[in-house]
């Protein structure tokens, strides 16, 4: 069952010896301790789970691990730290959730838009994140938080 | 506000020492009975404790409920986290600042007038004193009744941030677990198999032991029909699971009526007029009379329902994401057979939580997993089709509306008709534990036929169905089913939801036929001056918006005692029916937290206008049908429109709950918008493309 299977993820390689087949989001949870994307429906219908993957936004619930082998994975995660990524400052700034338990994929779907140089008017914006639910509401505070670190990245590039 | 001795928590919880934890740090930790739900509850206390403490918000610890220590607060719910947790919470920490106060007094030998606090320092005229607040809290007895020491500031003497510190939220962006993502030492896995319903049985015979043979299993439990499994790793869970779904085959008894509003019909119970109500209504037949409906709608939350249960000498700890641990601890304690104090019930948040959704449930399941495996914690996570077909959905129910009106066109008369199931079955309702899978045991605890909800904790069918009018005459009657075969409980609003759209689709098609401005016609029946200013604030700020006749308004007071919200609404009717703008004014007393108000207000008014225009449960008899999010459309994000939000802030006034609001006030203006453009009645919710395409051609 259990076979070897390299990626990188948030910038660190690593090897995962797992079934080839089982979804990278148990993979990320249980053999690589990233817990921040999350489990929502399991069946590719909420976005909760969104991640990228080469650039793409995918979602992790049903991708295999053996689609990843030597790609380059990046996480929620990875916007964290002492110099957080401005769509985690944006976030902060509007207040723009309520529970969270959706933001994460949110943020990596916005993420994916935008470093694609996706276009940063409200109406594109929605449209790129509609692939995402968000039941609490939030809505309007993520467009606009959307919307500012699109400025931000705008002025810094 | 003034300290309410009958405030739940403090029944519960007197002392300081109950609510306040001073730490060695510097920083002061918070106890409160109520839970995180996504709502922003510890933020909102957090600013309420600062201010009543001149401390820094960000030396404010908010701890979540726990059986272990704190206060009893019971459900978090129905939107009073604010008047009577927040009040709770307000009443100790102002009983901290007068100890602390007296206590410097005593050792600077000054007169307490002469002391302040600012930033935690204690300083007296104005000087330095070398004291601090957490510093003194730390060296003083606070074992002492709050209710003898209790004096909050009074509104003008706050001094509150201007936005709530969600350090919560802003943690959860990028990795803090909820409870689905906690990783205890030696964490099992747990499934449950539910059947597609309570009645069904197994069709032919399950062999358990092969699934215990399955890898990776550890445990398979099997009672009755309740049938779980434990495994070491979510992978192996998971492909358990799937393996065994493949497998099952169940019969469910047919039942005779498959759609409860024929049912709700059928049923003998009585239509009751309520305690107060049997006013006189006009002896000719009404100029309105419509019904309004909605079918049962899912709680939706985007994380399934999850508990990690773990059994230790006897005793269990359950972590859960359940609205009351303490009547969560009970239900638990009656259906195991376990002296409640062998039991301990500690929040950890989940996904957003709209009412009693699958949490309580998977509590039980998780623990009956857990028995199997002492000493090891098992979270048992449910599949998203377990939270759309074993949790309680919100009730199915109708409301009918007669009008009676005068030669002038004004409302001479109204009375509702409220027909529904139960809106609480909550853990410990009617004395059951009402746990799912208790009733498919072997020996089976029967889920209760459960009353409705008392009018002096808000109602529950009967929520909002008094019109706030002033009117000659207001009926409101109830007919309580109890016994059909789907499962509901509370889901924000409760009976508000329809009743407030029943009650103003009405009262918008007597202004239609009076030919009067909405608003005008509105405020011709109001004796109540603050339902007057929310009305004239939407008036306002709509303006730019009415400048076609595709709009409409709405107002209702929550539950009749609450806050005030109006709601304008702008529609377009093109394939489907398309919100382009809605207007909210919202009175809630003291605006403790304006940002998170509006961000309440803001996601209540999403929530409904998914509800208005697309959310229904799909039903295959008994059981229900929707599985995945395929079956259940939600509003996305190129779907919302843009919001405008006034609130009236009176802080003088106590502080209100806004959760719950907007709901049926949103559905009742795009309603009122859709019978203002086409001048057609919409008695169906929602408000699909053939619910429309059926009130059109009607």
């Amino acid at each position: 069952m259990g076979q070897m299977t390299d990626f990188t993820v948030n910038g660190q390689r690593v090897t995962v010896e797992a079934d080839p087949a089982t979804p990278l989001l148990t993979i990320l949870h249980e053999s690589l301790g990233l817990r921040a994307t999350r489990f929502g429906c399991g069946a590719e219908g909420c976005g909760a789970c969104t991640l990228i993957v080469d650039g793409q936004a995918r979602l992790s619930c049903t991708l295999p691990l053996s689609e990843v082998a030597g790609t380059r994975i990046e996480t929620a995660e990875n916007l964290a730290g002492p110099d957080p990524h401005p769509l985690v400052t944006a976030f902060q700034d509007h207040q723009a959730g309520q529970c969270g338990y959706c933001l994460p994929g949110i943020l990596m779907r916005a993420k994916a838009h935008l470093d694609a140089g996706g276009a940063t008017d409200r109406a594109s914006i929605a449209a790129a994140l509609d692939a995402n639910l968000c039941r609490c509401g939030a809505h309007l505070r993520i467009l606009r938080a959307v919307a500012q670190a699109a400025d931000k990245m705008g002025q810094g590039a | 506000m003034k300290p309410a001795p009958m405030l739940p928590g403090l029944a519960t919880a007197p002392l300081i020492s109950d609510w306040v934890l001073p730490q060695p740090d510097g920083t002061l930790h918070l106890r409160s009975g109520r839970a995180e739900l996504g709502q922003g509850v510890g933020a909102a206390f957090a600013r309420i404790a600062a201010a009543e403490l001149d401390l820094p918000i960000g030396r404010i610890r908010i701890l979540g409920p726990d059986t272990a220590a704190g206060p009893d607060e019971g459900f978090t719910a129905g939107s009073l986290s604010m008047t009577q947790g927040g009040a709770a919470l307000r009443a100790a920490t102002s009983a901290l600042r007068a100890l602390c106060l007296e206590e410097a007094a005593r050792r600077l030998g000054r007169d307490c007038g002469t002391l302040e606090i600012a930033n935690g320092a204690i300083l007296c005229n104005g000087a330095a004193t070398g004291l601090t607040l957490t510093a003194l809290a730390r060296q003083i007895d606070l074992d002492r009744p709050v209710a003898d020491h209790a004096g909050p500031k009074p509104a003008g003497a706050r001094h509150l941030d201007a936005l709530p510190d969600r350090r919560d939220l802003t943690a959860h962006l990028t990795g803090a677990p909820f409870l689905h993502d906690l990783a205890p030492e030696g964490l099992l896995h747990g499934r449950v198999l539910h059947p597609p319903h309570a009645t069904a049985t197994l069709a032919e015979a399950f062999d358990a032991a092969a699934l215990r043979a399955r890898p990776g299993i550890v445990a398979v439990v099997r009672d009755g029909t309740f049938l779980g499994l434990v495994a070491e790793t979510e992978a192996r869970a998971e492909a358990a699971r799937a393996w065994a779904e493949a497998r099952l085959r169940w019969d469910v008894p047919p039942i005779a009526e498959t759609d409860p509003f024929a049912a709700m019909d059928r049923s003998n119970a009585p239509m009751e007029p309520l305690e107060g109500t049997e006013t006189p209504l006009p002896d000719r037949a009404p100029d309105i009379d419509r019904t309004a409906r909605r079918g049962f709608i899912s709680h939706g939350s985007i994380g399934p329902s999850v508990a990690i249960a773990e059994w230790r000498d006897g005793h269990l700890h359950v972590r859960s994401h359940t609205q009351g641990v303490h009547p969560l601890r009970r239900a638990l304690a009656m259906a195991l057979k376990l002296d409640a104090a062998a039991i301990r019930v500690t929040h950890v948040p989940g996904a957003g939580c709209y009412g009693h959704n699958g949490a309580d449930d998977a509590a039980y399941e998780a623990a009956l997993l857990a028995r199997a495996v002492p000493g090891r914690p098992v979270r048992l996570r449910w599949t998203r089709r377990d939270d759309f077909a074993t949790a309680p959905v919100g009730a199915a129910m109708s409301t009918r509306t007669r009008v009676w009106t005068d030669d002038a066109g004004r409302i001479a008369a109204m009375a509702l008709s409220v027909t529904s199931p139960p809106h609480s079955t909550r853990p410990g309702t009617a004395g059951a534990p009402c746990f799912f899978s208790a009733q498919l045991l072997s020996d089976p605890i029967p889920l209760p036929e459960p009353p409705d909800i008392p009018a002096a904790r808000g109602g529950g069918a009967a929520r909002n169905a008094m019109p706030l009018y002033a009117l000659g005459a207001a009926q409101v009657s109830r007919k309580l089913v109890t016994g059909l075969p789907w499962r509901t409980s509370s889901l924000r609003a409760l009976g508000a939801y329809l009743n407030v759209y029943a009650i103003e689709t009405a009262v918008e098609a007597a202004a239609l036929a009076a030919d009067t401005d909405p608003f005008d016609y509105r405020l011709a029946h109001l004796d109540d001056p603050r339902a007057a200013a929310v009305l004239e604030r939407l008036r306002e700020i709509s303006a730019p918006h009415r400048d076609q006749d595709d709009w409409g308004i709405a107002l209702a007071r929550y539950k009749n005692k609450a806050a005030w919200a109006g709601v304008f609404a702008r529609v377009a009717l093109e394939d489907a029916l398309r919100v382009t703008r809605l207007c909210i004014a919202v009175d809630m007393g003291e605006v403790v937290s304006p940002d998170g108000a509006c961000n309440q207000i803001e996601g209540g008014a999403i929530q409904a206008l998914s509800w208005a225009l697309m959310e229904k449960v799909d039903l295959d008899g008994p059981a229900i049908a929707t599985a995945a999010w395929d079956d259940y459309p939600i509003l996305r994000f190129s779907q919302v429109p843009p919001i405008d939000i006034a609130l009236i802030d009176r802080p003088d006034d106590p502080p209100l709950g806004v959760a719950e609001v907007v709901q049926g006030p949103v559905a009742a203006a795009v309603g009122n918008a859709l019978q203002r453009l086409t001048g057609a009645a919409f008695p169906e919710l929602p408000l699909r493309r053939e619910a429309i395409v059926a009130a059109l051609s009607a």
